[in-house]
């Protein structure tokens, strides 16, 4: 088996203050490999997103670990988190957040731009990122001229642009309709096995299943079973 | 060009009318302390005019004179001790005062008479376009400028008109010089400015002091100073900076216009701060998102710094446009706007760093945020 990319190790995190105080994760761990897609499945406020967080190194956890590509995270600040992000972390959201007055191949560059990668070279790997998503002939168009599953697609390429260790994906298709999620989906897939990605998708929704090589299920803040996926759709 | 940049220039144009609000602000403020800035600056030049234009190089003044227009006197006895130093070629008096002018209908006006030694040459008319200086010597005959032929009820060359019930005629015409007091000058020989404005005989304001080439002007003034009694020697620096002084923070005026300007530099702060921070908070998400993509804090501050630094030079080129037109209308006017290349980087610095210091409360508005909302919205 291969080392893991991104592993959480025994992770506890606590949200809100006072007596809004809530244990959203209660010892949680969790080793994302490359060439696999998870989904990582759970009803509404089990700590799906929450997991997610602190495994793309956004919110750091009160107990356990999080080692990045076997290096420990803690103690790290947020400008040594947002470093984290950028060179082993791709996100894809629910709500694909672009940028609407950029392009499309804009969208993608922004992610290469934050690392201070020159204009010229980041245009040239927008635009294979945006080929490798099937949007070549879209690369100037703006988000409003996109569909949903088109901006999806677009959000999905600026998440690999930077060949990041994993890719982080929260509800990707539930902003679209089936045939769309299903081809988000298929494009997910192949990044994790075609390209060596590992890939965590956060979703509650089970038409995800026949598309995942691992499936984590999460209640009230604990893993509370793993098991082996089809992933019968190539 | 780095996206930066783009993200900044889209972040400003987007919302095209909340941009242009934000410009009219920079160029309401900017206009306001061009004006209130080249008003202190032709304020300041005009309250020395008389100091510019005189040829002199050291000023002898009775003790505690405040600026060129107060009128005091000193005895012309001490012209000859002046004389009697080494190194003095000259020593030329004029005598200041307001007079009261009647014209030929009976009409009455304030005028400031300056009179001088014609034939040295102290302090003469400048600028003619009509007359000769020379004509200045006959009985009677004054310089006036045209610009208050109104005022003083005259047409030109020729015009007569009393001056403490004395007839004058007008002999030379000058053109702008004109008194911020909005007073008329009217220039004439020495010896009938004393006349017309009660001065006695063997008195005068001021001496005005030629040195002979090879003198030495520090050991000058210091020999005027002990040799005379009750006067003080200042160069013409010296005379023009007293004089502002006086003119400018004695009176209060500079204070006013400075308060003036300080209120302009407020309001546009505030203009370009809301604007920013109402710009930075609409696209909060977007720099949620930035940070998810791991971008540094410096890099967000980036896109809003030159958000600021772009009103800047859009607001400041359309003041320094308006500005220019200010310049123009106001050009001959008794108070002249005056704008030298120095107010004028002075001012583009202040617009830069209004504008970037109206981004800080934006700048912490993002430092607090954080990457994980992109989650939840």
């Amino acid at each position: 088996m291969t080392e893991p990319l991104i592993e959480a190790v025994n992770v506890a995190k606590d949200l809100g203050s006072g007596a809004a105080r809530v244990a959203a994760l209660k010892g949680v761990s969790l080793a994302l490999r490359g060439g696999e897609l998870t989904l990582l499945m759970g009803p509404s406020g089990s700590g799906k997103t929450t997991l997610l967080s602190i495994l793309g190194c956004m919110l750091t956890p009160n107990e356990g670990s999080v080692r990045v590509r076997g290096n420990p995270t803690d103690p790290a600040g947020p400008e040594e988190l947002a470093l984290l992000r950028r060179e082993h972390v791709g996100f894809v959201f629910q709500s694909f957040h672009l940028f609407p007055t950029l392009s499309a191949v804009d969208n993608v560059r922004l992610a290469l731009d934050v690392r201070g990668e020159p204009s010229r070279a980041a245009k040239l790997r927008s635009r294979e990122a945006l080929r490798k998503v099937g949007l070549a002939d879209k690369t100037r168009a703006y988000p409003r001229e996109l569909s949903g599953g088109e901006q999806q697609r677009v959000a999905i390429a600026r998440a690999i642009v930077g060949n990041p260790s994993v890719i982080l994906a929260d509800e990707p298709t539930a902003a679209l309709d089936g045939e769309n999620g299903r081809a988000i989906m298929k494009i997910l897939g192949e990044i994790a096995r075609e390209q060596g990605h590992a890939v965590l998708i956060v979703t509650h929704d089970p038409r995800l299943l026949p598309f995942a090589d691992r499936i984590v299920h999460i209640e009230d803040g604990r893993i509370t079973g793993e098991q082996r996926g089809e992933a019968k759709v190539q | 060009m780095p996206l930066v940049f783009t993200v900044a220039f889209r972040n400003l144009f987007h919302d095209r009318l909340r941009f242009v609000a934000t410009v009219i602000g920079i160029v309401f403020s900017i206009v306001l302390v061009t004006i209130q800035m080249g008003l202190y600056l032709g304020f300041g030049r005009m309250v020395t005019t008389m100091i510019d234009h005189a040829s002199a190089d050291l000023w002898v003044m009775p003790k505690g004179t405040k600026c060129f227009e107060d009128p005091s006197l000193l005895n012309l006895r001490e012209r000859y001790r002046a004389l009697s130093i080494n190194g003095v070629a000259q020593a030329i008096p004029v005598v200041i005062g307001f007079a009261d002018w009647r014209m030929a209908g009976g009409e009455m006006t304030p005028v400031f008479v300056i009179g001088s030694d014609l034939r040295s040459g102290g302090l003469e008319p400048w600028d003619l376009v009509d007359g000769q200086l020379e004509s200045l010597s006959a009985p009677k005959a004054v310089a006036v400028d045209r610009t208050y032929f109104a005022r003083l009820g005259v047409s030109g060359i020729g015009s007569t008109a009393e001056i403490r019930e004395q007839p004058v005629r007008v002999a030379a015409v000058t053109n702008g010089i004109r008194s911020f007091t909005t007073t008329p000058f009217v220039f004439l020989d020495v010896n009938r400015a004393r006349a017309y404005t009660g001065v006695p005989t063997g008195k005068a304001s001021y001496l005005l002091v030629r040195l002979a080439r090879e003198a030495d002007p520090d050991q000058i003034r210091r020999q005027l100073v002990s040799n005379i009694a009750d006067v003080e020697v200042l160069t013409p620096a010296e005379f023009r900076e007293r004089s502002r002084k006086f003119w400018l923070f004695g009176t209060g005026a500079g204070a006013a216009l400075f308060a003036g300007a300080l209120l302009g530099v407020i309001v546009g702060t505030v203009v370009v701060a809301q604007t920013l921070y109402s710009s930075t908070k609409e696209h909060l998400n977007e720099f949620a998102t930035l940070r998810a993509l791991g971008s540094s804090r410096r890099y967000i501050y980036n896109v809003i710094v030159f958000q600021a630094l772009l009103s800047a030079v859009i607001g400041f080129s359309i003041a320094a446009l308006a500005g220019y037109g200010i310049v123009q209308l106001t050009e001959g006017t008794a108070l002249p706007i005056l704008i030298t290349p120095f107010l004028l980087v002075g001012l583009f610095l202040l617009t830069v760093a209004m504008c970037v210091g109206s981004s800080i409360a934006a700048i912490v508005q993002v430092t607090r945020i954080d990457p994980a909302m992109v989650f939840t919205r």
